[in-house]
């Protein structure tokens, strides 16, 4: 069973990152795998989460959470609860909405997509197991969860939908006022298509499933909101992606002066998505700081987090692909079933995953007819929304799936059949037919990357061997597009206040070091890291002169924050940009101090130095002094400018995609329909590669995390809307013990859209695994004509698929 | 109503004695009383790992513990570990090869690491993966994190050598 | 979630333990090495209105090989009976489970003592001491008794037990020359409860299974001895007729409620092919 031993499978320990802080490349610290310096403090345990946060006076905030999935609230006494030892006030929502306004999660280039008003606190119904229904304020957190059980509370239950198809059929409407359980539809076809079907020599169609997972972010949602009545101002510490995008929401929803909200973001304790959305339970907290005036704290713990941190994937997707008896691709059609939750996400809505899904099915492969279905509907589980790789995951899993059925009923090998219908890579710009344009991917190439890297023939040879001893091994291959570095096409111009631009200011202190603050924020994938990198080789300064600020709209640059893999992409060239100019505007300074031509000078290794001889003329520490504290010394009409801010937005396309492609391989124990993952190939072109090893470790996480879903992650809903499996002895997500190594090489194509050339990558490794793992347990599967497609895929699922139970 | 007990232990080589609560875990006690906010909680029963800390030379799950349990023992946290240098090694290994991303399992996985490095000298990389099971990490895949601790075992191997 | 307000007292004997369970009477809970009850405590599952913290009392901790049989007291840790080698040469099968139980920093807190308590149909020692005919060490007030492990869990976390009764050990009979024993489990991700596991005991006679003991754990309310599946198998070598009739018989034996994830014919699948895997690894 196990086969880590054998050496061929094992990996040797990945070569340690040859960068010491001191080194450099003709090109700078771009694309050298430099240990960011912030991971220090995080392993002496020094970091600084949000839970770290102590203030005078604070308060802390628990939840009365409707027990029921859909109920209506006769009666909601909070007279005894209040009474209870240290606590200091107890709300319920009217109360509440007082002081914030509800909200709505729609966008307007989603047409026809609707939800109805949201609350901070639900006012006469709860609509999902778990949807905070008042508020206890209390001197410590355990008091306040005493008094939890002195709430009164009478419930008049309400129909419950929990399935999605019922939940599509209208039997029940969940919010009557909208008419039916419709959030969001899209039909899509292009020309000829019904034609193109209909002369198809094989068509395969399949059906594919996915439980609703989550991302549980270890540091559970966390938000410490001060309001200071004398300033009419409120401070908000909170583990998000976003601080420009929820000081915006705080004001709005608050009616504070956008002026007057600063969001401040310490360390964050994994995000993945799930910290880039409004909830609920986090509105009310500030609000809770507004009405008591007070500092007021709020953790969601882990069996908070189950029931009201987003879910996503709960997709059931019925696919067919059409193409020729020679192995040609002619088309796909798709029809996605989403069930979201009662209310569409605020404010990037609960609509994008599916339209994801419709985006991006089909996405590697050369063919030009398309039809797409996609059906959001509303269910009385928790909401769903843009959880990392949102869409991808199954986007790609049904492509890929459907690629292999194809594959496997033409008798042509995965590998083969993928090669003649992957988009050639000389073929761009490419215009996909849902619309999508890609500037320039290499599908070709990294197919030929990975074949070589995981030795595919030698694997193939070596499945087939074991097969004879009833050893059955599969091979999955999973090929990739992939959304980074959005333009405002994503949300703002369907109006939300989501930036999709960022900014750097970076500022020549007078020793010398160089500080800069970007918008982008850091939540432990390390921004910080390349920006230090990047900052330094647009300066011309050592590494270690560089300080990086993120996480404070009181400091930083507006801009988007963390989302979408586009913290690199964007955020790095407005970095890249504004240390240029920096760099630019030192030379113009030292230009002047010396008399010099500022063309003959450059900056090198913190020194203002002769280009051509490379002889310091000047060291930085120097023209700090004379720019802060000797300008008296400069010409007269020469004001130096070192502190300098720049932006970038990429507009050129509405998304720079990436591409990329991975394998898993599985041993399939037949007999109690266990899965072994031996091991997990990618090949990834995420563009300039700016620190190897972070985009390594990107990748390995985010593989994982797909993993995760394909094999054990799903929460489990009872008929009545009971999530069953709310904690993490029951929720099981990928442990070390069973995890495979995993190999990654790249093919480099930088995006000629910035400077920079980076797109982005935290997402790839989710997007991609899921498909891969299904297609290896297939192909493991397929010598006993069985096969499976609802993930995950429990021991359970497979012994059915092989009629074993 | 909640009683309070008067408990003395050794913190990370330091005697203190504060008055607490029962119910209070171990975990939040190092944390809110003392300032350590170095052990996290992430789950509260005892399934992630977060709150790994040393108990009289062993490590424990902090939120399965009560602080009145610890009355008379030895606590070492990964602030302590730091200061002594003793989780120095791992520390350098897991900064070199970024086995940590947002940090919120690391001292949990520090912790539980140093225990393997001393118990089972001559671990294999089956035999790390499997006693570092009981640590969850979101954001690394844990190969990073494997790979640092199998260097470390190697390097003392090593250096253990004549 | 933090846990609601209990009082706690760390009696220095089992006299003053039995005086405060005659005090507090169900709103009291014995505190071990806390791996279970600690996690119920802080999910509020459990209010007790005191803890009655058994780790000071002396005399029920340490492992001992007295006569024909190891007594190991309540008090002893997993991670203790994982490194005992008195334990790896007379009681293999504990060895051979210890491991499976959660992780490290778990079996370094928790207790046999504790577990046998607790009786969680899904634990690994309450079925490895119904497997070995062990005896469970009781005291109370009026006395000490040895309780067979066979007739110690009556059902769903219900031990017999009477209400003032506090284990002090547990006495496993000393392996002979001829025990073969092997622990099994099936889980999703080491460390995990079992979906099924396996505690198989017995003693070799020229290749012939006798005094076979089956017992299943995740599979009922209490751990289940696979009788019929024994019976089958009692006498014989492991043949594959014999194991085939064996794995047969457990449909008699065993009625497994589904979980979240695994029907009741899935673990009874699960359970036909570890005992195959469990005969494998006793005759080699």
């Amino acid at each position: 069973m196990n086969d880590r031993t054998r050496p061929d499978l094992l990996a040797p320990r990945a070569e340690k990152p040859g960068a010491p802080a001191d080194a450099r490349t003709a090109t700078g610290y771009i694309g050298l795998s430099v240990p960011r310096a912030g991971a220090r403090r995080l392993l002496q345990g020094r970091g600084t989460y949000t839970d770290d946060l102590k203030l005078p006076r604070l308060a802390h905030v628990v939840f009365f959470r409707s027990p029921y999935a859909h109920a209506r609230i006769r009666k909601l006494d909070l007279t005894t609860a209040a009474r209870q030892p240290g606590v200091i006030a107890a709300f319920d929502g009217r109360a509440i909405a007082e002081y914030c306004t509800p909200w709505v999660g729609v966008l307007a280039h989603l047409k026809g997509i609707k939800s109805p008003p949201q609350h901070a606190v639900a006012i006469e119904r709860a609509c999902w197991q778990g949807e905070a229904v008042a508020a206890i304020v209390a001197e410590s957190r355990a008091q306040g969860e005493d008094a939890l059980a002195h709430v009164e509370a009478e419930w008049e239950e309400l129909p419950v939908v929990t399935d999605m198809e019922d939940a599509l059929s209208n039997r029940s409407v969940i919010h009557p006022e909208l008419g039916d359980n419709i959030c969001f539809k899209r039909d899509f076809v292009t020309e000829g298509f019904e034609d193109a079907f209909a002369k198809a020599d094989l068509v395969v169609e399949e059906t594919y499933s996915f439980g609703r997972h989550t991302g549980v972010t270890l540091e559970g949602r966390a938000i410490l909101a001060d309001y200071n009545a004398g300033e009419h101002s409120l401070t908000v510490y909170q583990a998000t992606q976003a601080p420009h995008m929820m000081q915006d929401i705080f004001s709005r929803h608050l009616n504070i002066p956008e002026a007057n909200v600063r969001v401040i973001c310490k360390d964050v304790g994994g995000s993945y998505g799930i910290k880039v959305h409004v909830y609920p339970d986090e509105m009310a907290t500030a609000a809770i700081s507004v009405m008591l005036r007070r500092p007021v704290k709020f953790l969601a713990d882990r069996l908070e987090s189950f029931l009201t941190d987003i879910h996503a994937r709960e997709h059931k997707a019925k696919v067919r692909l059409a193409c020729t008896k020679d192995g040609k691709i002619i088309g796909f059609d798709l029809d996605d079933l989403t069930g979201i939750g009662p209310y569409s996400v605020y404010p990037r809505t609960s609509g994008i995953e599916g339209n994801q899904v419709v985006n991006l099915t089909g996405g590697p492969y050369a063919h030009k007819n398309y039809r797409a279905r996609l059906n959001v509907v509303f269910t009385n589980k928790n909401v769903t929304c843009q959880y990392r790789a949102v869409g991808h995951p199954i986007a790609v899993a049904i492509t890929e799936g459907i690629v292999d059925l194809a594959a496997q009923k033409l008798g042509i090998d995965p590998a083969e059949f993928r090669r003649r219908n992957l988009i050639a890579d000389d073929a761009y710009p490419y215009t996909f037919p849902s619309g999508l344009k890609f500037e320039q991917l290499s599908h070709h190439q990294c197919l030929d990357k990975l074949l070589a890297l995981m030795d595919y023939q030698g694997l193939r040879a070596e499945q087939k061997r074991l097969r004879e001893k009833k050893i059955y091994r599969g091979i999955g291959l999973a090929a990739m597009i992939e959304v980074t570095n959005p333009s405002p096409a994503f949300y703002g111009v369907g109006g939300a206040r989501i930036s999709a631009q960022d900014g750097a200011t970076v500022r020549l202190e007078p020793t010398g070091m160089v500080t800069c603050l970007v918008s982008v924020t850091e939540q432990g994938q390390g921004t910080e890291g390349i920006f230090q990198q990047i900052c330094a080789t647009a300066v011309g300064v050592s590494i270690d002169k560089v300080r990086v600020i993120t996480g404070d709209t009181g400091t930083t640059p507006y801009g988007g924050g963390t989302w979408a893999s586009r913290g690199a992409g964007i955020g790095g060239e407005a970095l890249l940009q504004a240390g240029k100019a920096l760099r630019a505007n030192i030379l113009e300074l030292a230009a002047a101090a010396l008399s010099i031509d500022k063309n003959a000078l450059d900056v090198s290794t913190d020194a203002v130095c002769d280009k051509a001889t490379g002889e310091t003329k000047m060291p930085l520490a120097e023209v700090g002094r004379i720019g802060y504290f000797r300008p008296d010394t400069l010409p007269l009409k020469f004001q130096a400018e070192l502190t300098v801010t720049r932006h970038y937005t990429p507009r050129e396309y509405g998304f720079t995609f990436t591409n990329g492609i991975q394998a898993s391989y599985v041993e399939l124990d037949t007999d109690t329909g266990f899965v072994k993952l031996l091991k997990h190939w990618v090949v990834e072109d995420c563009g300039t590669v700016i620190n190897p090893m972070l985009v390594d470790e990107q990748i390995r996480g985010g593989v994982v995390q797909g993993i995760g879903g394909a094999m054990l992650e799903e929460c489990l809903y009872s008929p009545e809307g009971q999530l069953l499996n709310g904690s993490l002895a029951d929720y099981l997500v990928p442990m070390s013990g069973d995890t495979p190594d995993i190999e990654i090489a790249h093919v480099c194509t930088p995006t000629r859209q910035s400077e920079l050339g980076a797109k982005g990558v935290g997402e790839a490794g989710t997007a991609g695994a899921p498909g891969a793992v299904m297609n290896a347990i297939n192909d493991a599967l397929a010598p006993l004509g069985a096969r499976v497609n609802v993930q995950p895929f429990t021991p359970e699922r497979i012994l059915r698929a092989l009629g074993k139970v | 109503m909640d009683e309070f007990f008067e408990a003395t232990i050794t913190v990370n080589g330091k005697a203190v004695t504060r008055r607490v609560q029962p119910r209070q875990h171990l975990i939040d006690f190092l944390r809110d009383e003392l300032g350590l906010t170095g052990s996290h909680t992430a789950c509260e029963h005892g399934v992630c790992g977060a709150c790994t800390v040393r108990i009289d030379g062993q490590i424990r799950r902090g939120c399965l513990m009560l602080a009145v349990q610890a009355h008379g023992c030895s606590v070492d946290t990964v602030e302590g570990l730091t200061d002594s240098g003793e989780l120095g090694a791992l520390q350098q290994e897991f900064h070199e090869r970024n086995a940590l991303q947002c940090g919120f399992c690391t001292p949990g996985m520090l912790l539980t690491a140093q225990e393997l490095v001393a118990t089972q000298p001559d671990a294999t990389r089956e035999e790390i993966r499997d006693f570092m099971s009981g640590n969850l990490c979101r954001c690394t895949g844990y190969q990073s994190i494997i790979d640092a601790i199998e260097e470390v075992i190697v390097t003392r191997r090593k250096g253990a050598q004549p | 979630m933090k846990a609601a307000p209990f009082a706690y007292a760390k009696p220095g004997s089992l006299r003053e333990a039995f005086a405060l369970l005659e005090r507090h009477g169900d709103r009291a809970k014995l505190l071990a090495g806390g791996q279970s009850l600690i996690a119920a405590l802080n999910m509020r599952l459990a209010t007790p209105s005191i803890l009655v913290d058994l780790t000071a009392i002396p005399g029920i901790d340490g492992i001992q090989l007295r006569g024909d049989h190891l007594a190991i007291g309540a008090l002893v840790r997993h991670r203790e009976i994982e490194r005992s080698e008195l334990v790896a040469k007379h009681a293999p099968l504990l060895s051979q489970a210890a491991p499976h139980i959660a992780h490290v920093a778990i079996r370094n807190a928790g207790t046999i003592g504790g577990s046998l308590a607790m009786a969680d149909p899904a634990a690994e020692w309450p079925a490895c001491c119904v497997a070995l005919e062990a005896h469970i060490v009781a005291a109370s007030p009026k006395g000490e008794r040895r309780i067979p492990a066979t007739k110690f869990f009556k059902s769903l976390f219900t031990t017999a037990l009477a209400p003032r009764e506090i284990i002090t050990a547990v006495e496993v009979p000393v392996a002979g020359a001829n025990t073969r024993s092997a622990f099994l489990e099936l889980v999703r991700r080491r460390g995990d409860y079992a979906i099924v596991g396996l505690a198989a005991h017995t003693q070799l006679e020229r290749g012939a299974l006798t005094r076979l003991r089956l017992v299943y754990l995740g599979v009922g309310d209490a751990p289940v001895s696979a009788a019929g599946a024994m019976e089958k198998l009692e006498g014989k070598r492991a043949t594959p007729e014999a194991i085939a009739a064996a794995q047969a018989a457990l449909e008699q034996d065993l009625s497994p409620a589904a979980d979240l994830t695994h029907s009741a014919a899935t673990k009874l699948h699960l359970a036909r092919v570890l005992l195959g895997r469990a005969l494998a690894a006793l005759v080699t």
